[in-house]
């Protein structure tokens, strides 16, 4: 029995890495998580889509809980998850703060005035330098952030309905009635 | 979607022949632009996955180094570089995984895969070369090692 | 139609992989011959079919089939017919029929030059071999069929990745195939042998020109992998331990220890039970690497994310075949009998301990590539594992590898007389210690402590083989006598001796390149003179010129050296019609002592470009030493003594035709 013991051991190993393989296969490798969950909103200072003079600090947005979403026009997703943003800002579940990623702001407003306009503020990062303060690596990406600026969840991606539904709604009811 | 996934079995790498150079990036301090050439080739370029923020012209990969390079300008080491970058994008940035206590395995697996590999070669070597001192003759040790192997049987524990 | 009839006979050779997987090994056991003696012919019928669909799918790239959907996504009509040609094995679906093609051609193989092996061992391996095939087809036609037509079929096709249309990486997938393909009949034939319980030195003799045939393959193909890499990714690189690059390179590793390991068994008899566990390994692994490579899991370029279906399917696979035969491997291996005793010094020894270290290298490679994948599973976190992590365990495994090769080649079986063995050994010791002393000199290295290990390690495997060889021609006359031992059996040792001084070429190459090699980015305007290394390169501008299938931009430089004239190099930046991505050619001149390396970067304005050069010191021994490894390899396999006791033991073979064998193939 001991000698069939020693000679499983190849069988044993492979088993091991079959269990990983296999769930490897449900998992997306090009998924980052963020390292910012549980921080802050990184400090910023930037102007809106609208107007270049108007400048809106990162504590302006204290106070209430709301999805942050980098956006682009040059952005293919980003057309593909506009209507579903649409949809939720007129829902009035959540308030969306657009944070507009090198983008041009003509094509941006352009954009708003075609497709609607989702955002209640929306941030125009020409340079890049505050998306990656995010770790915004591809947009759109989604960030929830907490009425004290803290990054509770991160979402690489277009935002569909039914995420929206089963992770983020939750998890915006619990933050508010937290406060 | 399939058409932009190339897909060669078992073809080396295939990152974008894209390859970009450093040549905007000029430092006066002696040895900063090497610094500057380590930490690019040994950060992933997050877009492409497999190519180094060295190697990739994609935007974000251009965006990056520009503020890796102008922080290394304003006077920061390689050190807060690695600090700076993976506070926003994660361990995934680093192609050599730091040393910290969650990827001890990695940087210390191998020494125990040696040691089994060790352990594996002293068991075997005893067993083949147990007698070695004794000297005998090929006869005699094939009487042995009947004996030897007799002995190991359970049975014949008390005799 | 002409596109179903390829399906069609994709449908029929899997009809007779099933037929070659039961009835041989059917036969096999109730002892009914003309079950066992259809292995041959089925083997043969499946490659027939194989090979009449592979000719059907070239011939529609040739003909612009833009119907068959993946010619409608790999071909193009301005494609030059060498890369229609490569094209068919150019992407996923094709390349699995070339991979099924080659199965079949290695089975083809085994029923024709295995007239001197027993009838029971050739339709077991032989239905081993058309198991593997099963699945392979299985995957093809359920989930990536190259025939699927579109309607209506576009005008034009979406081209082979521009990346891909070189002459280089038009033959390096097909000898890379060959290799992995190869190891399954190293598996078939340990499986074979498990089945049977019969694991003597017969068994090892029958696999090893089969098993050297295939590593030769296998290293040849990842030779010019890398070669490729080196030239067309413009990043002056040869090797970065990117997954797919370790799924090539662990079947190598564990090809390579089987292949030694091989030599063991036959000849003396021992470490039979490793050696089967070896066999398994080596071809294990060649399917693992699909797997990484096909299902998406890890984060290479090409990844199929996009597919997990298939990643399931390959699953599957693995889980059969591997588990499969580690089961059988379980059942079976404690019966195995020990095997001849040797002395703690005795060549014996030193080969089991590179056999180890080789599987090391290989199991610490495998964690590496599959680490960020556990991290994840985990939930430990995101990390990557690149190249500072491997070239360290590169430089961990290495010199030891080594340093045994140097002393085993200088032992003898079973018994090593100390004082002769020590004798021989000190006069490669102290050649290979003054040579890396030499190499940490000023002049040289600067104390260098990589080079002078580099270099030491490189002449201790050189000269401890050359010493070997000497005392082996000791008593021979000159030229004539080696070519006379040369010629009456001395192949293989010589072969060795081959592979071995290859190794040393190769340490000699990655040591010199990466200590002494230096690239300079730099902005150019024309007219502009950068120095690197002693050459002067002086930047003649750039001009527009066009391809078949691309427009590109050409540079020109004039190297030289001292004021005289090294040079002409004209690097490249295409941009292809359809696939609209630009793609670097580099120019580079070459030779045995430093390769000029110079590619294009980006156009910055007013006629300046951004420039990449390079200076590679002997960075061409990298691949000489690869090459002369395969090189070995083949002076190996057609060593006389094969084919002599090939006829040998056909005489008391029972099969009942045995025909005098062809040569070692």
């Amino acid at each position: 029995m001991n000698q069939y013991l020693r000679y499983s051991i190849p069988l044993f190993v492979f088993a091991v890495i079959a269990a990983f393989l296999y769930k490897g296969l449900g998992m997306n490798p090009r998924e980052i998580p963020s390292p910012l969950i549980g921080k802050s909103v990184p400090e910023f200072s930037l102007p809106t889509v609208e107007d270049a003079e108007t400048i809106v600090k990162s504590d302006n947005l204290l106070g209430k809980v709301y999805l942050l979403n980098v956006w682009a026009t040059w952005c293919v997703s980003c057309r593909a998850e506009h209507q579903t943003l649409v949809h939720l800002s007129r829902s009035g579940k959540v308030e969306i703060v657009g944070l507009n990623w090198k983008d041009d702001r003509d094509k941006a407003l352009s954009w708003l005035n075609r497709l609607g306009d989702p955002y209640v503020i929306n941030i125009f990062d020409k340079k890049g330098r505050t998306a990656i303060d995010l770790g915004v690596y591809g947009a759109p990406e989604t960030f929830l952030v907490d009425s004290k600026g803290v990054i509770h969840y991160k979402h690489a991606g277009p935002i569909s309905m039914e995420l929206f539904n089963e992770t983020l709604l939750p998890m915006i009811e619990d933050l508010k009635r937290k406060g | 979607m399939r058409t932009f996934f190339l897909t060669l079995m078992f073809l080396l790498i295939l990152p974008s022949s894209h390859a970009s150079t450093l040549a905007e990036y000029t430092f006066d301090e002696p040895g900063k632009a090497e610094d500057f050439r380590t930490v690019t080739e040994e950060m992933r370029c997050l877009v492409c996955q497999n190519e180094s923020l060295a190697g990739s012209n994609a935007e974000l990969a251009v965006d990056l180094r520009n503020e890796i390079y102008d922080m290394m300008k304003a006077g920061r080491n390689k050190d807060e570089v690695i600090d700076f970058m993976v506070s926003r994008y994660g361990d995934f940035v680093l192609y050599r995984p730091p040393l910290k206590p969650s990827t001890y395995p990695i940087w210390f697996g191998p020494l125990i895969v040696f040691l089994i590999g060790g352990v594996v070669l002293f068991r075997i070597l005893k067993r083949k070369s147990l007698t070695r001192e004794t000297k005998l003759s090929t006869d005699e040790q094939h009487r042995l090692d009947d004996l030897l192997e007799q002995s190991t049987d359970p049975r014949d524990n008390n005799q | 139609m002409i596109p179903e009839l390829g399906h069609f006979t994709l449908i029929l050779a899997l009809c007779l992989a099933i037929t070659q997987a039961v009835v041989p090994l059917v036969g096999s056991y109730t002892r009914t011959i003309s079950w066992m003696a259809a292995s041959r012919s089925l083997a043969w019928g499946q490659f027939v079919f194989l090979a009449i669909s592979l000719a059907i799918l070239t011939y529609a790239f040739l003909g612009n089939d833009f119907s068959v959907i993946y010619v409608a996504q790999n071909g193009n009509t301005k494609l030059p017919d060498l890369y229609k040609i490569s094209a068919v094995w150019g992407a996923h679906e094709g390349s699995l029929l070339l991979w099924a093609c080659m199965l079949a051609a290695w089975s083809v193989a085994i029923a024709a030059f295995s007239r001197n092996l027993p009838l029971e061992m050739v339709s077991r391996v032989l239905s081993v071999m058309g198991m593997v095939s099963i699945g392979f087809l299985l995957f093809m036609l359920l989930t990536s069929n190259p025939f699927d037509r579109t309607f209506p079929a576009p005008f034009e096709g979406g081209e082979l990745n521009p990346m891909l249309q070189d002459p280089g990486l038009a033959i390096h997938p097909p000898l890379l195939y060959m290799g992995y393909v190869g190891f399954s009949v190293a598996f078939a034939f340990a499986i074979a042998a498990l089945m049977g319980g019969r694991l003597d030195g017969s068994w090892a003799r029958w696999s090893r020109p089969w098993t050297t045939i295939a590593w030769v393959f296998l290293t040849l193909g990842i030779v010019l992998g890398s070669w490729w890499a080196y030239y067309e990714l413009g990043w002056g690189g040869w090797w970065f331990w990117d997954p797919v690059e370790n799924a090539s390179f662990m079947p190598w590793l564990i090809g390579t220890a089987l292949m030694h390991s091989l030599a063991v068994t036959e000849k003396r008899g021992a470490f039979k039970s490793w050696t089967v566990l070896l066999a398994i390994s080596a071809f294990s692994l060649s399917l693992l690497g699909t797997f990484l490579v096909r299902s998406g899991v890890l984060t290479s370029v090409h990844s199929f994310a996009a597919d997990p279906e298939r990643g399931v399917f390959i699953l599957m696979f693995l889980l059969v075949v591997i588990g499969g035969s580690l089961l059988l491997y379980t059942w079976r291996a404690p019966y195995i009998s020990g095997g001849g005793r040797f002395d703690l010094v005795s060549r014996e020894t030193f080969l089991l301990g590179n056999n180890l270290l080789l599987a090391v290298f290989a199991a610490l490679v495998l964690l590496g590539t599959l680490a960020p994948l556990i991290y994840d599973a985990l939930e430990l976190g995101k990390i990557s594992v690149g190249f500072p992590w491997f070239n360290r365990m590169f430089l961990l495994t290495t010199p030891f590898l080594a340093l045994l090769m140097g002393v085993g080649a200088l032992s003898h079986w079973k018994h090593a007389e100390p004082s002769l063995f020590v004798k021989q050994l000190r006069v490669a010791f102290i050649i290979s210690l003054l040579f890396g002393l030499l190499s940490l000199l000023p002049v040289f290295s600067a104390g260098n402590w990589l080079v002078g290990l580099g270099m030491g390690l490189a002449m201790w495997v050189a000269s401890s083989h050359l010493v070997n060889v000497r005392d082996r021609l000791k008593n021979k006359r000159g030229f004539a006598g080696f070519w006379l031992d040369f010629k009456t059996g001395g192949r293989s040792y010589y072969g060795m001796i081959l592979a071995h001084l290859g190794v040393a070429v190769f340490i000699v190459g990655i040591t010199l390149v990466s200590n002494f090699g230096r690239e300079e980015d730099v902005r150019m305007s024309p007219g502009d003179v950068s120095e690197i290394a002693g050459y002067n390169f002086t930047f003649e501008g750039v001009t527009q010129v066009s391809g078949p299938n691309y427009n590109a931009s050409r540079g020109r430089f004039q190297v030289s050296k001292d004021g005289e004239h090294v040079a002409t190099l004209e690097p490249e930046k295409r941009a292809y019609f359809v696939k609209t991505m630009p793609m670097t050619e580099a120019a580079i001149d070459w030779g045995l002592t430093r390769d000029l390396y110079v590619s294009l970067g980006e156009p910055l304005g007013g006629g300046d470009w951004s420039l990449r050069l390079y200076y590679k010191p002997y960075v061409r021994w990298i691949w000489l030493g690869g090459f002369l490894m395969g090189l070995g390899g083949i002076l190996a396999v057609t060593d006389r003594r094969y084919r002599t006791s090939r006829m040998r033991s056909a005489k008391t073979a029972d099969t009942a035709n045995a025909a005098p064998a062809v040569s070692g193939g």
